[in-house]
């Protein structure tokens, strides 16, 4: 489109900037605030202010919580489903691409049933399996059940059919088995997809509350978001905003920052690893 | 016994050799796989139907048979069905909402304006941030006393709500945070769904005399279907699973009117330890998912432009 613009394509372009702006200001009050010092209350309903700049709140944020046994747990937790979820995926989807076997059909139904059935609706049963197996409160039992994964395995699979067959048979021809073939052609042809998958996945697991919740009940095992949750609790009740925000931003800026570096990359990303 | 070496067929010609078969390599590299999917995704669609008919809760330890009573408990329960009314009036006012916000979005941000790339960043951002970080953060923003959304209100002459304190307002206050943090996400697709329709086609309605609504709703719109289709699935799921925002926002009040079929369910099985009734709230969430899904794989599907 690049049209001449009209007055009508102008007002547009100006209130789509202006909410856009409406759209940023929860970030922009929550590093605001959290940078805010302690000797200029928040509930006076100023927004901003014109004194200087503290991290004394990220301090005490630190020495109220376990913001680092929360960040170990998280990392461990994220890369742990993100490592597993690359053999899943990578192995679910060279099969589906490339393999004809008996009850295919069925087994691709299994995957399409994660699709339709998100795991939070599962919780109450999935609770009582991790229990069964005396996992409960394990960070194990975080990543569980996000390991097999539909969505990477479709991409995957994507991905793999567009490899060309005489590559394929070339290999073969010169005495590779599967694994193999996978290893020293497919792979490397799908690394941008698995680089893809890898931003969506940390993102989605650095953020994932509701699971870990439930599974997780003391500080040694739960998330950055868990822990969070519980903290903002805490310091809701007596409106300590600064706390609140410095906490926050501890919890968010990894990602935030890594978004606003690579805008294109996880823009990308997230738009592969939705489409099926 | 020995095998003949070439196999013969019925006129005596050797039979034409086909691929040879996989064996057991396929099921054995989608085994780790199918384990985790048949242990947390099969078995327990089948687990809590079963559970469904027990009385499991504080009174009975021991699960005890009940046959449809937690069914007809549920469908007898005010809080059961104010939950599940409140989770269609979820779905029904976020997906509309926040799809046609994103087409909107798209449109106008599907051109090479300067700073067009800032702006897809602002309306993107709070897809990054975890829900329960930016519900905590709207907490503040809606606070009756203080919060910025009232200081906005009176400042155009309205007078001041408590947001989240008000069964009026509580259930739209948590709507509006699910629209906030979708929109940009949803925009995404619908970008690359515009930037793949084809130009001679809006040239042909230019020519034709087509106005730009015109060019839009006849056009534009239904060339995007597929898209509108997938965003709205996905928007479908996220109004079934709300639970985050409202946790942290409402705790399921004032008056229930913020409680979800999610809500519910966690409500009954962790809060109360009935586990019973939490299991036929889940079978009734799975069977709508399955319902919509199935729906939309063989009715939806059908009638959706694909090019």
């Amino acid at each position: 489109m690049n049209k001449k613009m009209t007055f009508f394509d102008w007002a547009m372009y100006v209130t789509t900037a202006a909410v856009a702006l409406g759209w940023l200001i929860p970030l922009i009050w929550m590093v605001a605030t959290s940078i805010r010092p302690e000797t200029s209350p928040v509930g006076t309903g100023s927004m901003l202010w014109g004194g200087s700049a503290t991290f004394a709140n990220f301090q005490r944020a630190w020495s109220t919580a376990p913001f680092g046994t929360y960040y170990k747990n998280t990392v461990i937790i994220v890369l742990g489903i993100l490592c597993t979820q690359m053999i899943t995926i990578t192995l679910g989807g060279y099969v589906f691409a490339r393999m004809n076997f008996r009850g295919k059909d069925w087994l691709f139904v299994a995957f399409l049933l994660q699709l339709m059935v998100p795991a939070e609706a599962l919780v109450v049963p999935n609770y009582a399996t991790v229990d069964a197996i005396g996992l409960v409160n394990t960070r194990v039992a975080v990543m569980l059940p996000y390991i097999a994964s539909a969505m990477g395995t479709f991409l995957m699979r994507q991905t793999f059919k567009q490899v060309p067959r005489d590559l394929e048979e070339a290999a073969i021809i010169d005495g590779c088995n599967h694994l193999q073939v996978l290893w020293h052609v497919f792979i490397p042809i799908a690394r941008p997809t698995l680089a893809a998958w890898a931003l969506s996945s940390i993102s989605f697991h650095w953020n994932n509350f509701f699971w870990p919740l439930i599974v997780t009940n003391t500080n040694d095992v739960r998330p950055l978001t868990v822990g969070l949750a519980m903290f903002t609790k805490a310091a809701e009740t007596g409106a300590d905003w600064s706390l609140i925000t410095a906490g926050t931003v501890m919890v968010v800026a990894p990602l935030l920052i890594a978004f606003f570096l690579f805008q294109k990359q996880f823009i990308n990303s997230f738009m592969r690893s939705g489409i099926k | 016994m020995a095998q003949p070496a070439v196999k013969v067929g019925p006129a005596g010609k050797p039979v034409k050799r086909r691929a040879p078969s996989p064996g057991w390599g396929p099921y054995l590299l989608l085994l780790p796989s199918m384990i985790l999917l048949a242990a947390f995704t099969i078995y327990p669609m089948i687990s809590s139907g079963y559970l469904a008919l027990f009385h499991a809760n504080l009174a009975n330890r021991e699960p005890v048979w009940a046959g449809v009573e937690n069914f007809q408990a549920l469908f007898t329960s005010d809080l059961f069905l104010k939950s599940l009314k409140n989770t269609v009036v979820f779905a029904v006012v976020t997906i509309p909402a926040s799809v046609l916000l994103a087409i909107w979005l798209a449109l106008q941000l599907n051109r090479k304006v300067r700073s067009v790339s800032f702006l897809r960043a602002a309306y993107f951002y709070p897809t990054m941030l975890p829900l329960v970080s930016a519900a905590s953060v709207w907490n503040f923003f809606y606070n009756p006393n203080y919060g910025p959304v009232n200081l906005l209100v009176r400042l155009f002459g309205g007078t001041a709500q408590n947001w989240l304190g008000d069964p009026q307002t509580a259930l739209p206050a948590v709507m509006f945070v699910s629209i906030w943090k979708d929109a940009g996400y949803f925009m995404i697709f619908f970008l690359a769904g515009l930037q793949s329709l084809p130009s001679d086609v809006f040239e042909a309605a230019e020519l034709d005399g087509a106005n730009r609504w015109q060019q839009f709703w006849k056009i534009t719109f239904p060339l995007l279907s597929p898209t509108t289709l997938f965003v709205a699935t996905i928007s479908f799921i996220n109004a079934f699973k709300a639970m985050d925002q409202i946790f942290v926002m409402t705790g399921g009040g004032p008056e229930n009117t913020t409680s979800t079929l999610l809500f519910y369910i966690w409500q009954q099985t962790f809060q109360f330890w009935d586990k019973g009734m939490g299991a036929a709230a889940s079978v009734v969430l799975i069977v709508i998912l399955l319902a919509v899904a199935l729906f939309n794989q063989f009715y939806v599907d059908k009638k959706v432009h694909y090019e």
